[in-house]
Formats: C-alpha cells, sequence, structure tokens
C-alpha cells in the first residue's frame, strides 16, 4: 500500500515541478489523443462501449464529488437525479406521451424520422438543459430538509429521498395527474430518441463513436466547471462548510445558500449523466434505479479520493472498467479456477463493498488524494487517544 | 441572520408560541396517528365497525415486534458511538437464513412432531442469536474500531460497505429471488379470537419470543454492572474510561447484544412470514432505523415503541393503500420525523439533531 503512495504522491510532487507551458502542451495531447481514441477501434466495438460509460459514469461521480467531497454532505440518494435525468428525456425525448397534441406530437428542434413521431421530441441538447434544470430544483427540494441536520441523518434522509424516488419511478404508471401517466412502470419508456447533432455522424447502436465524443465533451465541461468551481469563493465555502459548520458560519459563509448550491450543482451533473445514460441505453428502465447505484457512484469517489477532481475520474473510470469490463470478462472463470461455482458477476456489488471497507480503513484519502482532505483524514486515526482533541486543550 | 430570527420569534404573539409548543409536542403524535383515525372512521361511516382497523393494528404490533428487536441494535449501537450501524440490517438477514440453516441441518420438517419443532427451534434461535451476535462484534472489530478518530463519513461508509458485503453473501447462499420455508408453526393457524380480531401463531411466537428478550434486555442495562458500563460510555467515553471502564470492550458487548437482538428477530421473520431472501435486510434495516428515531434514538423503550408503531402504519399502508407504496410511505415518515422532530417520541435533543 505504501509503494503505492509513494508511486501516485511522486507523480503529483513531478507533475507540480514541470513549467506551465510544458503541462499545457502535455494536457493538449492528452485531449488530442482522447478525441483520436476512437479511430483505433472499431465503431460498434466494446471498447468504445466501455470508455463512453466510464465517462459518462466520470461526470456522474464529479457531480457527487461536488455534494460529498467538497460540501461534505454524505448524499447517499444520488440515485434520484440519475433517475430524474433519465425521466426528463423519457419524458421530452421519446413516444412515451403519444397522446399529446391529438396524436401528431410536439417536435423542437427534431429532424429525420424522428420528426414525424407521436409524443414528445425535443433537440438532445435541450433536453440536457432541461434535465439540468429539473435536477438542480429537485437538488434544492432535497437538499432543504436536510439543511438543520447533520452528518449521518443527512445520509439517511437523502437515501429516503431516493428510495421514494425509485418507488414513484416503479409505481408511477398508477400516478396520472393530469391524465398523463408519470412513468412506465417496470415495462421502461423505449425507445428513447437518439442525439441528432450537427457535425457529428449518426448516433447508432453499431456506430459510438460519437456517442463517445458527445460523453468526453460532457465530461471536459464538468471537468472545467468542477475545476473552475472549487477555485472560486464558493468553493472555499463548500471547503470551509465541510471542515468545520460553525467556524464557517460565524467567518460569515451563508450556510443554507452553499449548501443548497452544493445539491443543485451534484443534482444537475447527475441529471446530465442519466439523460445521457438514457438514451445510450435506450431505455428508462425503472428497476435501475436503486440504492446500489447509489453506493456504485460513491465507491468511485472514495476510491479516488473525496474531493479530489483526478481522484475522482480516475474512480470513475477504474470502477467502471471493473464493473463493464473485468468482472464480467477476466476474472468470471477465477472462481471456477479455484474450485469454487459461483458467478462473479453477482457479486459486483459485494465487491464495491469490500472496497469501500478497505479504502476506508487502509487508505480513507483515496488513491489521488487532495492534500486538504488527507491531513484532515490521517490526523487522530490509529491512535484512539486523540479523539477529542479539542476537548483536551481547552480550558 | 441569527440574531433577526431569534428576536423575530420573540415578538410573535403568545397563541402562535403556545400553537408552536402544542405543535412540536404533540405534532408527531397526531401525524402518526392521522393513518389509523382517518381509515377507522371511515370504516365506521362505511358501516363495518372496527374489527377491520383493529384487525390491521394487532398484526402491526406482533409485525412490530420484529422490527422492534431489530431497531434495539441501531438504538443501542447509535446511543454509544453515535454511528449508524448501516450493516445492522443486514445481519438480522444473516439471522433469518442461518436459523432456516440450523433447521434444515436439524432435518426439523412439517413432518417433525411439535415437541421436535420446539426443541429445533429453540436450538436455532440460539445458534443464530449467537452467530448475529459474533458477525456484528466482528463487523465492529474490522470496519468501525479501526476510524473511531476519523470524521464521521468514514465509518457510515465502510457500514454501507459490510452492508453490501452481507447482502452477497446472502445472494450466495440461497439465490436471488425470496426462498421458501417450511411453515413449521403453521403460522396462520388461528389460536383463538378476541371481539373478532383473529389471533394467530404467528402473532404468539413473535410476541412471545420479544417480550422477554425485550424485558430481559432492559434489565441488563439498567441492572448490571456491564449495562452500567455501558450507559456511562454513551453519556461520555472519555469520563467512562477515566473512571475505569474498559471503553473498547464496552463497545463490543453493545454490538454483542444488538447482534443477539437481530438474531431473534431473523428466526422470528423466516417463521412469520415463511419467506426468506437477500435483500429482506436492507429494508428492515430502514424500517427499523425509522423505529428507531421515532422512538428516540439512544432510547431502548423508545425503539420498541417506534417498532410497533411502524409495524402498524406498514400493515395498514399494505392492507388499505398498497404494499408497493408502503416503502415510500415508511421513508416518508422517516423523512418527515428527522425534520421535523430528529429527538423522536421519548428522546433527547442529539449531537446531530442540534
Amino acid at each position: 500500500m505504501s509503494s503505492v503512495r509513494h508511486f501516485f504522491g511522486s507523480i503529483g510532487d513531478t507533475w507540480d515541478g514541470l513549467p506551465p507551458m510544458v503541462r499545457r502542451g502535455i494536457g493538449v495531447v492528452a485531449l488530442v489523443l482522447l478525441i483520436l481514441l476512437p479511430f483505433a477501434f472499431t465503431a460498434g466495438g466494446s471498447f468504445i462501449d466501455n470508455a463512453t460509460r466510464a465517462l459518462a459514469y466520470a461526470v456522474m461521480a464529479l457531480g457527487l464529488n461536488i455534494v460529498v467531497g467538497f460540501a461534505g454532505l454524505l448524499d447517499l440518494g444520488y440515485v434520484a437525479f440519475y433517475a430524474l435525468g433519465a425521466f426528463t428525456i423519457g419524458w421530452f425525448g421519446s413516444s412515451f406521451y403519444a397522446q399529446v397534441n391529438h396524436g401528431k406530437g410536439i417536435h423542437v428542434g427534431v429532424t429525420g424520422v424522428v420528426g414525424t413521431l407521436p409524443g414528445v421530441h425535443m433537440n438532445f441538447l435541450l433536453v440536457l438543459v432541461l434535465a439540468v434544470i429539473v435536477c438542480a430544483i429537485f437538488g434544492v427540494l432535497i437538499g432543504l430538509p436536510t439543511l438543520r441536520l447533520r452528518g449521518d441523518y443527512i445520509a439517511i434522509v437523502t437515501l429516503a429521498f431516493g428510495e421514494i424516488i425509485g418507488r414513484v419511478a416503479i409505481n408511477g404508471d398508477s400516478l396520472k395527474p393530469f391524465g398523463y401517466a408519470v412513468t412506465a412502470g417496470r415495462q421502461g419508456i423505449t425507445p428513447i430518441d437518439s442525439p441528432d447533432l450537427p457535425g457529428l455522424s449518426e448516433f447508432g447502436p453499431l456506430n459510438l463513436r460519437p456517442w463517445y465524443w458527445m460523453a468526453l465533451g460532457m465530461a471536459l465541461l464538468v471537468l472545467f466547471v468542477n475545476f473552475r468551481l472549487r477555485d472560486s469563493r464558493l468553493g472555499r465555502a463548500w471547503i470551509a462548510v465541510r471542515e468545520d459548520e460553525v467556524a464557517a458560519s460565524s467567518m460569515g459563509v451563508p450556510l443554507v445558500r452553499t449548501k443548497l448550491l452544493a445539491y443543485a450543482t451534484g443534482a444537475a451533473f447527475g441529471g446530465m449523466a442519466g439523460a445521457f445514460f438514457a438514451a445510450y441505453l435506450n431505455t428508462v428502465n425503472a428497476d435501475q434505479f436503486e440504492f446500489s447505484f447509489s453506493i456504485f457512484v460513491l465507491a468511485m469517489i472514495i476510491l479516488g479520493g473525496l474531493g479530489s477532481i483526478w481522484g475522482v475520474v480516475l474512480g470513475a473510470i477504474v470502477l467502471s472498467y471493473i464493473n463493464t469490463y473485468f468482472i464480467p470478462n477476466t476474472f468470471k472463470s477465477l472462481p471456477h479456477k479455484v474450485g469454487l461455482n459461483f458467478d462473479l458477476t453477482d457479486l459486483s456489488f459485494g465487491i464495491f463493498g469490500f472496497l469501500l471497507v478497505i479504502m476506508m480503513v487502509l487508505r480513507p484519502e483515496g488513491l489521488l488524494p487532495e492534500r486538504r482532505r488527507k491531513l484532515e483524514l490521517t490526523e487522530g486515526i490509529g491512535t484512539g487517544e486523540a479523539e477529542l482533541p479539542l476537548e483536551v486543550t481547552v480550558p | 441572520m441569527e440574531a433577526a430570527s431569534i428576536q423575530a420569534r420573540g415578538t410573535r404573539p403568545a397563541t402562535l408560541t403556545a400553537l408552536q409548543s402544542f405543535a412540536s409536542r404533540y405534532g408527531l403524535i397526531i401525524v402518526l396517528a392521522a393513518l389509523p383515525v382517518a381509515f377507522a372512521v371511515s370504516d365506521l361511516l362505511g358501516g363495518h365497525g372496527l374489527t377491520h382497523i383493529f384487525q390491521n393494528l394487532k398484526d402491526g404490533v406482533s409485525n412490530g415486534a420484529i422490527w422492534a428487536l431489530v431497531a434495539i441494535g441501531y438504538t443501542l449501537v447509535y446511543g454509544i458511538i453515535e454511528l449508524i450501524n448501516f450493516a445492522h440490517g443486514d445481519v438480522f438477514m444473516i439471522g433469518s437464513f442461518v436459523s432456516f440453516g440450523i433447521w434444515g441441518t436439524l432435518g426439523v420438517t412439517l413432518t417433525t412432531t411439535t415437541l421436535g419443532v420446539a426443541g429445533g427451534l429453540v436450538v436455532a434461535g440460539l445458534i443464530a442469536m449467537v452467530a448475529c451476535g459474533a458477525l456484528n462484534v466482528m463487523i465492529e472489530r474490522v470496519a468501525y474500531r479501526p476510524l473511531r478518530g476519523a470524521p464521521k463519513l468514514a465509518p457510515l461508509i465502510t457500514a454501507v460497505g459490510f452492508s453490501f458485503i452481507l447482502q452477497n453473501v446472502g445472494l450466495e447462499w440461497l439465490g436471488g429471488s425470496p426462498h421458501g420455508v417450511d411453515d413449521l408453526i403453521r403460522a396462520q393457524h388461528v389460536l383463538f379470537t378476541i371481539g373478532g380480531v383473529h389471533i394467530i401463531n404467528a402473532d404468539v411466537l413473535a410476541i412471545g419470543v420479544t417480550v422477554p428478550l425485550v424485558l430481559l434486555l432492559v434489565g441488563f442495562v439498567h441492572g448490571s454492572r456491564l449495562g452500567k458500563a455501558m450507559r456511562a460510555t454513551a453519556q461520555d467515553p472519555e469520563a467512562a474510561r477515566l473512571m475505569g471502564i474498559n471503553v473498547d470492550v464496552t463497545i463490543s458487548l453493545t454490538f454483542l447484544l444488538g447482534g443477539l437482538m437481530a438474531g431473534a428477530a431473523g428466526l422470528i421473520y423466516a417463521l412469520y412470514n415463511t419467506t426468506v431472501w437477500f435483500q429482506q435486510g436492507f429494508e428492515a434495516g430502514l424500517i427499523a432505523f425509522t423505529a428507531a428515531v421515532m422512538g428516540g434514538i439512544g432510547n431502548l423503550q423508545g425503539a420498541v415503541l417506534g417498532g410497533v408503531i411502524i409495524g402498524c402504519i406498514q400493515q395498514i399502508s399494505d392492507d388499505r393503500i398498497n404494499s408497493t407504496w408502503t416503502p415510500a410511505i415508511v421513508f416518508g415518515y422517516l423523512i418527515l420525523i428527522m425534520v421535523f422532530r430528529p429527538q423522536g417520541l421519548l428522546g433527547e435533543e442529539t449531537r446531530e439533531a442540534g
């Protein structure tokens, strides 16, 4: 473990030691390589599929990182925003509401076959914006009741909200507030419109390259926003609230606004990724909005390092690959080799649970730790006596 | 900002203040009573009498007895180290699986004599309790103790992690779909009827196991030397340590007691519902946690009270609304309680709720 720590630590130091021009150059080269990457692989192959998923998960993890990593509010109901984002495209980008406008449908900025289908069909970018708005509003709504609470009570309230939204997703086919069902229940909403964007070739199941570029674009945008937010006044306020709420408040940080903005921003990114996933998977399936998904995303940011932006990206990519590639392919035959008879894919969430425990006990700061976080997490651990240092030193 | 709001509160008319204190004292009780009262009134208006709602409440109490046993585990642990032991619901699930496995091993089936079934169940119950107690102590040792000085998020995350590990153990053990259990006690057999309410074997089992266990536990916590150490540690771990109490052992003991209760609850659950499956723990855990918060977390009697109330709400919702909505209703109550009365019915203000 210490060699791993040393390895990543030395990478960070070397990187910081490079002159800015060189760092910028490396960044540009890496970006160009990322953009050109799909041409090295078959257009409908599993590599691009896995890479696209990893990037979309990175968007989601970066969103959760704002709430949990920056602001220190443990959100265990993040799946709610995945669901809301997915349903936004289900509502505004499919033939789900086939009866609207007397069966002729409503079309905004769509062309081709989709433009003639019944139901509400909006351009994918518009849907993304809508998903961001819907999720930000719900982020605030879910955040409001937790404002008075601290620590693990926040976790439970957000978890309860996540579960309620999951329930609504499953039972929504019987909820008809204006004569229109809220969701399609366990049947799921399918098919979902594929994005139709100028300058990109056709989005489809056989050509995954545009999906990859779309996901890459979203990830870069969210990364940029994350960096800018972290170094902004708001980002410093989040970190101050995380470190000590009372101290932050007495220093003039407006707690309500700061926390609600964290919830809203985190939720918005979750919704964006949710809408993308729904379009990519071509379905909004109510059964996928489970608590375990929240934990999957949480495990990504714990693995990478709470609050550390690059760490979170690394964590998302690693866990996504473990989930979509290593567990189904590489490790699948492992139990049979050691003489055990079970299917490793069943165990994926047990593996993530194990990862959470191991990481928290052995390396709570994650693979690529944020410096401040590392200090915070390592002080007082292992001594046992230094549990309440304030009580001891203050007379 | 803060000062302004305090001032504003001071200048409110007296009636509003009185209303507010009334709401904060009885609001939760009113909200909790709303569901049964509403259905009782609608039954009466429909000319059906109260038997149906009494039947619901009876089912609720016996079902709630199971939640009470699980809730005790949450409340004990929270009382002593202020941690939501997220894995506790899954320990309860393992309790169900162990007792199921034991009576399978002992060869207790539907054809066994009554005496044989009783003996087998006692043995299975004891083994399940010990297994769950040991499991809980192990989890504390591995996942929580190394993190005792760390920020609160850390042990909560390991707790979630262990919850997933145990769920996967359950999944590998008995498979992904609900697993039928032999109806050893003829759970639905009507034993006797009071005022139109049928008392079935399952009710007698649930109440008959829960009441003595809770009494024993309360006696232990309030009467014995170790119980005193537990209460002292809950109040102030540092001071308890200075007084010569072995805090680590005391915390382990707390987890052991919680695990024992969860094991017993697991046995009852398996016999009561005649199915077990690996996801029963997650939902049971949240329901029992709601019960513990409702009663006032850290308060043993409160946990039992909360368990019974949640049991009733759940039964009424299952029977009158729709069982697919029950989790949403229970979670709705959880949010309401957490937000408006985090100290619960019997509890004190906690640091969390402050």
